[in-house]
């Protein structure tokens, strides 16, 4: 670790060896971090790398294990989150936590207030923040009616009228238009002016660089390294945030692929949760027997982009498959040779009450050989189990144990063998070794290999790059609803692709400029 | 013909007082994000409560006001423990208590059956308005209740509450305190209207007392959109039904149970209005949910 200032007075917030373990993780692990008053500290890392929990922690909404929390030198405690406001720690939340229904003033007079029209006090209190930050808001104005930038805007307001002298800001930027983004800049170096200091957490390398004095990266719960940013590039966090040291073999063999498209997407479009644009026109092409790498931040549109194809999310645009017009619903195209590996694998992957049999069932049990007429052939159902459990390793006390009893790495293989029971053309799979244990990634990793010998193609979505880097034959990018590439596996590195999925445009990146730009 | 509308008006009024008390206790709850669908048990047991200690030897009426919301406050401090502290289902959790209160009410009043009470609380003379100051009592709450939602610190804690419990929590807010404490009132509230039906309104013990007025001010509370001063309105023509039944009962071939039956479907045909209109929109957002800290 570098920490370069080393500051005459006791840091604003200082935290020394903060632990904090979840049945099978260590979220974090022995982190230290410090930030001084009038600073902006980014926290970098990729998603599970433990910022949320480090915020929780800071916020009162966990208690560390071990380690901990020093305000100007004092140790706190924090037990709550309206403890964390008394002691001056205020979080504007990824996801804005306000009272909808109600006007801006009325969600600021929320937990203080006069006794009597208590939104009526609090106008003047917001001219005065708003006059002295820029932070533009309407007390008025129904929470309902704002946009997310807005309703940002008043979380800050109410932090600062909270008196926050630490003022953590989650992934401020991912809600936000660019004007809104740059907004926000100029309000957060007024704050550091004023000698606040500022937790600052984005995925966007030019944002850190911009906006913040110093980064601390994080990674699978450790502090990884840590460094001022003048002077430094989007090269050098890039390579801090992925890093290098994890072991780097190539899974797949690079045999000679069909150039015959399986899979077209055109002009892919779609709108996400909440109607804003997930997919911006997507367009790529899949072989035969080839394995496409996504990658990219969580919410940039890879989950859109795989529900859409599994027949789950409506799009427009154009899809075929073999040629054919890739239309229907989730079964009709399971049945034209679609096979989705979920990203939740628990709720939406299984049925987490039912058995193991009546898991793997759930795609044909309504078929021969799984029933006859209206009625299920339960025998067949549990012979074809049996054939299943062992074939794929399941290891399970009875093919009649409810699912939910199972590991991770089993439940995931229990969808493996459903999925690819009917030979499926097209293998979407999404995070499919998130959590597992390196004996079951290793076991998905092959089944889904060996698929590809036979002439499936499957598109593989991963957060863990290497695992991209290892199975792929080319790897895309998404970043804000658009494909980036995709590249041949050859021509990216781990940090170029974290360069792209911060935003980075793919010409900058040396070694991509072949790639085929959709 | 005025005589004729005074007192359609006059029994509109009355037999709105316990649909308006009851209706603006589960206003108070629901705001807070609780359903409660026993407010007929509650109900129940407050005429019960009220009756007893009104007609024991020097029985005081104050008292046995006070002894109704006790008993409204008792039952749904079942409701509270369940849906708060084990966060049960609210809706199966008030469903149960409906059918306790008016059990639990039948069977203890059954020496009481049929037993008129001499001391009823007298009516009040109001420029030629026969009126129970019950009434009287309901209408200034239905205001104060207005009042106290929108204009106080504590009424927005509560609305607050109701509507995105967590936003609440992070601010320091106790959710279970406020929400236990607007249960707690709302029972004692049901128990009121319990009180005016056998202090003042039947001034006797049946059983049944309450009739399923109590399940006719859980859909009022949807009808008038959660609002305390629409309940008024709310309350006075569900009223006017229950008048318009009583008088048409006598004189006319239909037989009496289908005008019994009338406000049972007027709330059917009230409430498919109201969801048509969209009127489940002004529902408090987390209304009829437990509130679990980090669960989002």
């Amino acid at each position: 670790m570098t920490q370069t200032t080393q500051p005459p007075s006791p840091p604003a917030l200082r935290l020394r060896g903060i632990t904090k373990r979840f049945p099978g993780v260590v979220a974090n692990d022995s982190v230290d971090l410090t930030v001084d008053a009038g600073e902006v500290l980014a926290l970098l890392g990729e998603n599970g790398a433990g910022k949320s929990t480090l915020i929780s922690i800071l916020y009162g909404l966990y208690q560390p294990d071990e380690g901990t929390v020093e305000l100007r030198g004092q140790p706190v405690r924090v037990t709550s989150p309206a403890q964390a406001l008394r002691l001056g720690i205020g979080l504007v939340p990824q996801h804005p936590l306000l009272v909808a229904r109600h006007t801006v003033a009325e969600n600021l007079a929320l937990g203080g207030g006069s006794g009597l029209f208590p939104a009526r006090g609090v106008a003047g209190r917001v001219r005065e923040l708003s006059g002295k930050y820029g932070l533009e808001v309407n007390p008025q104005a129904r929470v309902s009616d704002l946009s997310p930038g807005e309703k940002q805007r008043v979380e800050i307001v109410r932090a600062l009228m909270r008196g926050a002298q630490v003022l953590i800001l989650d992934e401020p930027t991912s809600v936000l238009t660019p004007q809104e983004a740059d907004a926000l800049f100029r309000v957060m170096r007024e704050l550091k002016a004023d000698g606040r200091s500022l937790i600052f957490i984005s995925h966007k390398l030019d944002e850190v660089l911009a906006v913040a004095d110093r980064v601390t990266v994080l990674r699978r719960g450790k502090v990884v390294g840590g460094r001022n940013t003048a002077g430094a590039t989007r090269e050098d966090l890039a390579e801090m945030m992925v890093g290098r040291s994890v072991d780097f073999t190539r899974k797949r063999t690079d045999s000679a692929k069909s150039e015959t498209p399986l899979l077209t997407v055109r002009n892919l479009t779609a709108l996400g949760a909440r109607g804003l644009p997930a997919l911006r026109g997507v367009s790529f092409d899949l072989h035969e027997g080839e394995v496409l790498g996504v990658a990219g931040i969580a919410g940039n549109g890879q989950s859109e982009l795989v529900e859409v194809l599994a027949g789950l999310h409506a799009s427009a645009g154009e899809l075929t498959l073999a040629g054919q017009l890739l239309t229907g619903n989730a079964e009709e195209r399971f049945r034209g040779g679609v096979a989705h590996i979920p990203e939740d694998r628990i709720h939406s992957g299984t049925v987490p009450t039912m058995t193991v049999a009546e898991n793997l069932a759930l795609r044909d049990y309504a078929r021969a050989p799984l029933a006859r007429g209206l009625a299920r052939d339960l025998a067949a159902t549990d012979t074809r189990a049996r054939q299943d459990v062992e074939h794929y390793a399941v290891a399970t006390p009875s093919i009649h144990t409810p699912s939910r009893l199972l590991s991770g790495g089993n439940i995931q293989k229990l969808i493996l063998a459903r999925e690819l029971n009917g030979s499926p053309k097209l293998i979407l799979a999404v995070h499919p070794t998130y959590g597992l244990d390196i004996g079951a990634t290793d076991q998905v990793h092959r089944v889904l290999l060996e698929r590809t010998e036979g002439g499936a193609g499957v598109l593989l979505v991963s957060e863990d790059l290497d695992e991209l880097l290892s199975l792929s034959d080319r790897i895309g990018v998404m970043v804000g609803g658009e494909l980036r590439g995709p590249f041949p596996v050859a021509e990216v590195t781990r940090e170029s692709l974290g360069m792209i999925m911060g935003g980075a445009h793919p010409t900058v990146v040396a070694g991509a400029d072949q790639g085929v730009v959709a | 013909m005025d005589n004729v509308f005074v007192e359609a008006l006059v029994r509109a009024l009355a037999v709105g007082t316990p649909l308006l008390l009851a209706s603006l206790g589960a206003i108070l709850n629901e705001r807070g994000g609780v359903v409660n669908l026993g407010v007929e048990g509650m109900m129940a047991v407050g005429a019960l409560a009220a009756f007893a200690v009104a007609v024991a030897p020097g029985g005081n009426l104050w008292v046995a006001v006070l002894a109704a919301m006790a008993a409204g406050a008792l039952l749904a401090s079942l409701h509270a423990f369940a849906t708060v502290t084990l966060r049960a289902n609210q809706f199966v959790s008030g469903l149960a208590l409906a059918l306790l209160g008016t059990g639990a009410a039948g069977l203890l009043g059954k020496r009481y059956e049929g037993a008129p009470l001499f001391n009823k609380v007298p009516d009040w003379n109001l420029a030629g308005f026969v009126i129970s100051p019950f009434t009287v009592f309901a209408l200034l709450l239905a205001a104060a209740l207005a009042f106290y939602l929108n204009s106080t610190r504590s009424g927005l804690t509560l609305r607050s509450v109701g509507e995105n419990p967590a936003a609440a929590d992070v601010l320091g807010v106790n959710v279970g305190r406020v929400r236990y404490a607007a249960v707690l009132a709302g029972g004692a509230l049901a128990g009121i209207a319990g009180a005016f039906l056998t202090l003042s309104y039947r001034a006797s013990w049946a059983d049944n007392t309450t009739a399923g007025l109590g399940w006719i001010a859980v859909a009022l509370v949807i009808f008038v959109g959660w609002r305390p001063l629409r309940a008024i309105l709310g309350a006075l023509f569900f009223g006017v039904l229950y008048y318009l039944q009583f008088r048409l009962q006598g004189n006319s071939p239909i037989p009496t149970e289908v005008f019994s039956a009338m406000p049972f479907v007027l709330v059917l045909v009230v409430l498919a209005l109201a969801g048509l209109r969209g009127q489940q929109g002004d529902a408090p957002a987390g209304l009829g949910r437990a509130y679990v800290r980090g669960e989002r």
